[in-house]
């Protein structure tokens, strides 16, 4: 953290709380995890439940194409202005961590542009298990598996699994029909993450989102306390 | 003589500043066929080195030299005919400058950050970054001499699957073209704002329009 503002008075520098004129910046989470296993239907999904409540933005990281800020568009479940695409260069894990200037800059612009914000997405293009986000770029981070990418993932572990703020395990509701054990992914997750929580989700299902959402608020309330 | 090590800092393609994302138009050179292989992009480096290349590192060393940064920037301006490479490197200025004032912090930065908030030139912020690592213009240019090719020979590796040490032996190749044109770029700086070279590559601006437009590309530029 850079807590020397000395060399700050023209736009934050990496991961400062606070915004040149003085404000507290809005909180910033990563959403990562392999490619299709709903990243970019859990941001439309915490935005339709938070939008009314809070100020919100997304930034996209889409590896080839424009597809996933275009289907947050095409769903409108934010006006245009609120969402940015960022490109990566082939390298989505490199562009939300080894080196997040695009990032930073998507996030700063939108809160010059939209703010004062709340909370922003920003969402991974979709990587392997080991994609993670920078502390420079993220407050916090979810990672989104799915139950039919195997039930195996989180007894593999890797740095996303083991150590996001928050495992989300997704289309619960196709378990029965791809054999996958629900209770040992629970079981493999706790052991593999500790008291680190993990929420099973079905986004199908009606407010199939709460359990992700109610992490989210649970987050913004320390970060505004 | 300059810290050598400072400069391997600010030269090594790990520095954060935005560069992974861009190919420097060896996307577009790829897609249309004219980079096939390694004796293609051995042919593509050399012709950006020449052109584009010559013409930034001078106009980092100019900056590393001390000269005005807006009259450098409006130079930089006019040097660009293609809005989308204007934008791209006001882009890459920006992100360079947040990871420049990061690393070396100085006053001279934060003055650049303050009068272009949206970003000025990199060229212009990799001199001013050059400056404040304790850098010459000299370093400056052979600095901007190495990213002119080796950011698209990364980005050709991606793109084809190119052997890297096919690609990292195109860029040893032109080491010796590589020295000169920042030799020359130090030189022209010397000479003050009104000497800097203006070589350009015309289907670099033209494919790079062309590349802006594109609906799927793995890279920004």
């Amino acid at each position: 953290m850079h807590l020397d503002h000395g060399h700050t008075s023209h736009g934050a520098i990496s991961a400062d709380a606070r915004r040149p004129d003085g404000t507290r910046r809005a909180l910033r989470i990563g959403l990562g995890g392999p490619v299709g296993s709903g990243k970019t239907a859990t941001v439309a999904a915490l935005c339709r439940v938070l939008r009314d409540t809070l100020s919100l933005a997304v930034v996209t990281n889409d590896i080839y194409t424009r597809e996933d800020a275009e289907f947050l568009l095409r769903n409108a479940v934010l006006p245009p202005e609120r969402i940015q695409a960022v490109e990566t260069g082939a390298c989505p894990h490199t562009a939300i961590r080894d080196d997040i200037s695009a990032n930073l800059e998507a996030v700063e612009d939108l809160e010059d542009t939209v703010g004062p914000l709340d909370l922003i997405l920003v969402e991974s293009g979709g990587d392997n298990l080991t994609a993670t986000f920078s502390k420079g770029l993220v407050d916090a981070q979810i990672f989104v598996i799915d139950v039919a990418g195997g039930d195996d993932i989180p007894r593999k572990g890797g740095p996303g699994v083991t150590t996001a703020d928050l495992l989300v395990i997704n289309k619960t509701d196709l378990a029965p029909h791809v054999g996958s054990d629900l209770a040992r992914m629970a079981r493999d997750a706790g052991e593999q993450r500790g008291e680190l929580p993990v929420a099973f989700t079905s986004l199908r299902a009606e407010d199939g989102i709460a359990p992700v959402a109610d992490w989210v608020r649970a987050q913004l309330g320390a970060w505004t306390a | 003589m300059t810290s050598r090590s400072a400069l391997l800092v600010l030269a090594d393609g790990r520095f954060p500043a935005g560069g992974h994302a861009h190919s420097g138009g060896a996307e577009a050179a790829v897609r249309a066929g004219r980079v096939k292989d390694a004796a293609g992009l051995e042919s593509f480096c050399r012709g950006r080195l020449h052109t584009t290349g010559l013409t930034s590192a001078a106009l980092a060393a100019a900056a590393a030299y001390g000269l005005d940064p807006a009259a450098l920037d409006a130079a930089a301006d006019a040097r660009t005919p293609s809005p989308a490479l204007r934008a791209v490197a006001r882009r890459l200025g920006r992100q360079l400058m947040r990871a420049a004032r990061a690393t070396w912090p100085s006053a001279r930065l934060d003055a650049l950050a303050a009068m272009y908030p949206r970003g000025a030139h990199q060229p212009v912020v990799l001199g001013t970054t050059a400056l404040a690592a304790g850098l010459d213009a000299e370093d400056a240019a052979y600095c901007v001499a190495y990213e002119t090719v080796g950011g698209p020979a990364t980005a050709v590796v991606r793109l084809l699957g190119l052997d890297p040490y096919q690609a990292t032996a195109v860029l040893a190749r032109l080491v010796p073209e590589m020295d000169q044109v920042a030799e020359r770029a130090a030189a022209a700086a010397r000479q003050g704002i009104d000497a800097l070279p203006a070589a350009s590559a015309p289907l670099l601006d033209l494919t790079a329009e062309q590349h802006a437009a594109w609906p799927v590309r793995l890279f920004a530029s």
